[in-house]
């Protein structure tokens, strides 16, 4: 559907960011920008242990503390006949038993399970006094060991998490064909083997979480302003699990939110505690996370152990994959903990490979450290760990450039069913790899190799050639698999008498700039000024049930909901067109904004026919109503498959162990771009998270206490500017054809492809087979000292 | 963790030993000391106001007295709990040596700490740890050597492992000594 020409904010134009203006002026709002009248603070006592009965809670002293209107625990919860906190995926094991695991109270009840875990809950006149009368909280545990790191959680003699899953495992899952793969593995000439883990992260959105409950005694209606990424699915938890409230009693606002990164799509204690509470203190209660808290109680990320084997033939063909991993799943299972290490990781295995069999085992563990749940790519990060580390140590094993080794088992027939669910509808592989490899002029890089070794620098490049799926989903597909919702999108567009339009859509920006994006979708198929296009989003009261923004679907799903409630507009509209203009509908044109007879002068421009629209003189209502509105429900037929191409070049300096990337370029084919801006904007936000995993990110808890180590921005380190190149991105389109747009998804793909080619660029400069990520300068200086 | 150090005080053993049951003096060189109650002639809680950075709370300190052996040695078991800051507890043998005009304290310790203290703590406590300890024993050095301060910094060693830097022990440690070697005479 896209223009040969661009059309001034239209799709392909790179429109200014609508809502940049307000962001960077200081009149976004931020949940914690907003406040209610008489509105009082919340502070949760959290456990300082990773494992502990709680035997007592004496909060005397904390309810007489100045300005504290309530003490509240597990026991309120309890009383209160509150459900738990849910999982919205259900994964089966081998056996075919449903996934084990314990319950997920709001506030803790007998045990804390984590540093962090939420205890008791104190509302006061104002957030001091409400941290200071939590001081005042008197808890006696009873201390238990604890077991944090995932190669121990399965021992037998590891403390339990949760009786309800003996030896801490929560499932033991498996896809593939394990007889093929068996087979194939016995006729292979080479088989190459890594073990590999994909270090933990934390995802630490620029704005922390917050939440803001308030409940309205006359109506008996509950809103709760907070940082969701998905407004509707949180509402829906909060009543039909929660039950904190009825859904017709309860609006979720998420109003500008700055980031998520997944860790917002979730619906934790604090939130729900607000909601709750607000009632009971019959006030507004307000939560506003510190950084500290969020490093301890936001899900976090990754956290795979995997050993993996590829097998291949004499001529380095690939013919079989066989992985099993161990995924880290915390103390409790968040709302799509199950599905991020294995329908979201397991089914990218095939990467962009013709692979004829794969075989996947993944044993979630359970362990005395914060939930591990969905963080920017979900899955496929990990998935395009183990199979572009594997690929490129293969190609290096068998004496194959590793560029070339790719292209000999480059997928190139689609559709292509994969041997792990999915159906690849369209790509062109080698077209990236041979964009990337011109970008950063692989063809020189002996070059720039020997040029670095004369200064005393170690220079290599890495390749990774990834494959997401995006769009998430299909519901029928994705409910066959274990989801508990289908993952459609819906839109409502409101064309007013004025001819400006309001586009209701179900997806959520938090970020990713939907104001911009769908409006020029609006502009462009309306020929009205973007000026004219408001996007709303965020409100249960506004916008009627959508999804949310995850997994790079707002584009694919959510504007392709929003396309195809236009396409009735436009129906619509050409109808009264016809009545207006005295002419037959077939004859009716609609171009640049402007109904015309086709072959005549005769015509209106669109807000013209907005007005007529709503004055109903001139057509018969009895067969066309009055107004313009049109709602659309939009389900894809597939995912989406991003693919591309990221080479990185570093030099290292085996003095000091620095790892300086010097090159990046990203080749990546998202389908048809609406704003190439935006695009860019993704993929350099992506890869500079990627590089953050490769380089410099990790959580880690102390293996005996289970405290929390790496809690504070001293010990986590976040990527700056100058740990970046400059990058070079660049694109190849192959259309999506399952969804009306064509486009792909564009949200996840740079710290999808970003970590393996990193990784590969640094083994290739110290002629090393693996290093663990992050690649600190310690472990690059050791490696490349042979120490 | 394990842990050892030392300290060297400007004073003869019996009068370090004597000081260290004065609760007055203790009192005076505890940096932050809030209260002490006696629960039995082994058993005493007290309160200290610390703070490792951005951390300030008051920590609620109980320590069991064992193993007494005047003017030589004795063993420290205690625990002290700062609410959402954390907690450090941890048992403590000290003995007492005399080397010239100085008495040499030697410690061996257990200890572990949790909470904030553990999560934010690690690069602001080895300053911290410096800090207290020398405001403790410089208050008490200068008690007893009559306006000496001067003390050999602590000479602290922890066994290398992955877990928690050895400053962060050292602090929890010293704040669980500071509240137990407050306690234990009184």
């Amino acid at each position: 559907m896209s223009s040969a020409i661009i059309k001034p904010n239209g799709i392909g134009a790179a429109a200014p960011r609508k809502e940049d203006y307000r962001f960077i002026t200081g009149n976004g709002h931020y949940t914690d920008d907003i406040n209610r009248p008489g509105q009082a603070y919340a502070s949760f006592v959290r456990s300082p242990h990773a494992h502990a009965t709680i035997d007592a809670i004496d909060f005397t002293d904390a309810l007489a503390a100045p300005g504290v209107l309530a003490v509240l625990t597990g026991k309120d919860v309890a009383a209160d006949g509150l459900g738990g906190l849910i999982c919205g995926w259900l994964v089966h094991s081998k056996d075919g038993s449903p996934m084990k695991t314990g319950a997920h109270p709001i506030l803790a009840l007998s045990h804390v399970r984590y540093v962090g875990d939420h205890v008791a809950v104190v509302i006061a006149e104002t957030a001091a006094q409400a941290k200071d009368a939590a001081e005042l909280v008197n808890v006696s545990y009873g201390e238990l060991p604890s077991v944090t790191a995932v190669a121990e959680a399965r021992n037998p003699a590891a403390p339990q998490v949760h009786p309800e899953a003996p030896r801490n495992t929560c499932f033991e899952w498996e896809l593939g064909d394990k007889a093929a793969t068996e087979a194939a593995f016995k006729t292979a000439a080479r088989i190459i083997s890594l073990d590999i883990a994909n270090n933990r992260l934390i995802p630490n959105a620029m704005e922390p979480r917050a939440a803001i409950g308030e409940y309205d005694k006359g109506t008996g209606i509950y809103t709760l302003h907070t940082t969701s990424q998905n407004p509707h699915v949180a509402r829906l938890v909060l009543s039909a699990f929660v039950g904190v409230a009825p859904e017709n009693k309860l609006r979720v606002i998420a109003p500008d939110v700055g980031g998520g990164f997944g860790s917002k799509i979730f619906i934790y204690s604090e939130e729900t505690v607000c909601v709750w509470a607000s009632k009971k203190a019959g006030r507004p209660v307000k939560w506003v996370a510190d950084r500290s808290e969020s490093f301890v109680s936001d899900a976090h990320g990754r956290d795979h152990q995997t050993h993996a084997e590829l097998a291949l033939d004499a001529n380095g063909k690939m013919l079989a994959l066989r992985v099993k991993t161990i995924a880290n799943l915390g103390a409790y299972l968040q709302l799509f903990s199950a599905s991020v290490p294995t329908y979201l990781y397991a089914t990218l295995l095939s990467g962009q490979y013709d692979l004829p069999a794969i075989y996947c085992e993944v044993d979630g563990v359970l362990t005395h450290t914060a939930p591990v749940d969905a963080y920017r790519g979900a899955g496929r990060p990990e998935a395009t760990y183990v199979v572009e580390r594997l690929v490129e140590t293969a190609a290096r094993e068998i004496g194959m450039d590793p560029a070339e080794f790719r292209r000999r088992n480059f997928i190139r027939k689609f559709p292509h069913q994969t041997p792990v669910i999915m159906a690849y509808d369209v790509g062109d592989y080698e077209a990236s790899l041979n964009e990337a490899c011109r970008l950063i002029d692989y063809a020189n890089f002996p070059v720039r190799k020997r040029e670095a070794e004369a200064r005393g620098m170690r220079r290599g490049i890495g390749f990774s050639a990834y494959i997401e799926a995006c769009g998430i989903a299909p519901s029928a597909a994705v409910g066959s698999l274990g989801a508990g919702v289908g993952l459609w999108e819906s839109a409502e567009v409101r064309v007013n008498p004025t001819g400006s339009v309001e586009v209701l859509t179900g997806a959520h920006s938090h970020g990713q700039g939907h104001e911009t994006t769908f409006a020029q979708l609006v502009s462009d198929r309306l020929g009205i000024p973007i000026e004219n296009v408001e996007i709303v989003h965020g409100d249960t009261d506004k916008v009627q049930f959508g999804m949310g923004t995850y997994g790079s679907r707002s584009g694919a799903v959510g504007m392709s909901a929003i396309q195809l409630a236009l396409d009735k507009i436009i129906t619509k509209a050409r109808k009264i067109a016809a009545h207006v203009l005295e002419a037959g509908e077939g004859d009716i044109v609609f171009e640049d904004g402007r109904f015309t007879v086709a072959g005549t002068d005769r015509g209106m421009a669109f807000a013209e026919l907005a007005l007529q629209a709503y004055m109903g003189h001139k057509f018969p209502t009895s067969e066309i109503e009055p107004g313009l509105k049109e709602t659309s429900f939009y389900d894809p037929t597939n995912f989406t498959f991003p693919a591309g191409c990221h080479i990185a070049e570093v030099e290292i300096d085996p003095g000091t162990g620095t790892v300086r990337v010097v090159k990046f370029v990203a080749v990546d084919d998202f389908g048809n771009i609406i704003n190439p801006m935006i695009v860019e904007g993704q993929v350099h936000g992506g890869v500079a998270q990627g590089i953050g995993q490769a380089l410099l990110e990790n959580a880690v808890y102390d293996p005996q206490t289970g405290q929390l180590l790496s809690g504070s921005f001293m010990d986590y380190c976040m990527p700056r500017a100058d740990d970046l190149p400059s990058f070079d991105v660049g694109v190849t389109v192959t259309p999506a054809p399952s969804n009306p747009l064509g486009v792909k998804g564009c949200g996840e793909a740079g710290a999808i492809g970003s970590p393996p080619a990193i990784i590969n660029a640094i083994t290739d400069a110290l002629g090393i087979r693996d290093i663990a990520m992050p690649v600190t300068p310690e472990r690059a200086w050791r490696a490349a000292n042979g120490l | 963790m394990e842990m050892s150090g030392e300290f060297r005080i400007p004073a003869p053993k019996e009068k370090v030993w004597s000081a260290l049951n004065d609760p007055e003096i203790l009192q005076k060189s505890v940096p932050g000391c809030q209260s002490i109650t006696k629960l039995s002639d082994t058993e005493l809680e007290g309160a200290v106001t610390a703070s490792v950075g951005p951390v300030r709370a008051t920590f609620k300190g109980s320590v069991v007295l064992s193993d007494v052996n005047p003017p030589h040695s004795y063993t420290l078991t205690g625990q002290g709990k700062g609410g959402p800051a954390g907690f450090a507890k941890g048992v403590a043998k000290v003995a007492l040596s005399e080397d010239g005009g100085f008495t040499v304290l030697r410690y061996t310790a257990e200890a572990t700490v949790g909470g904030k203290l553990a999560q934010i703590g690690q690069r602001l406590i080895d300053g911290t740890a410096k800090k207290l300890s020398e405001e403790f024993f410089g208050n008490f050095s200068a008690i007893l050597g009559g306006g000496k301060t001067a003390v050999e910094p602590a000479a602290a060693t922890a066994q290398p492992g992955v877990g928690l830097s050895p400053a962060v022990w050292i602090i929890g440690l010293i704040l669980v000594m500071t509240v137990m070697t407050l306690l234990f005479v009184l």
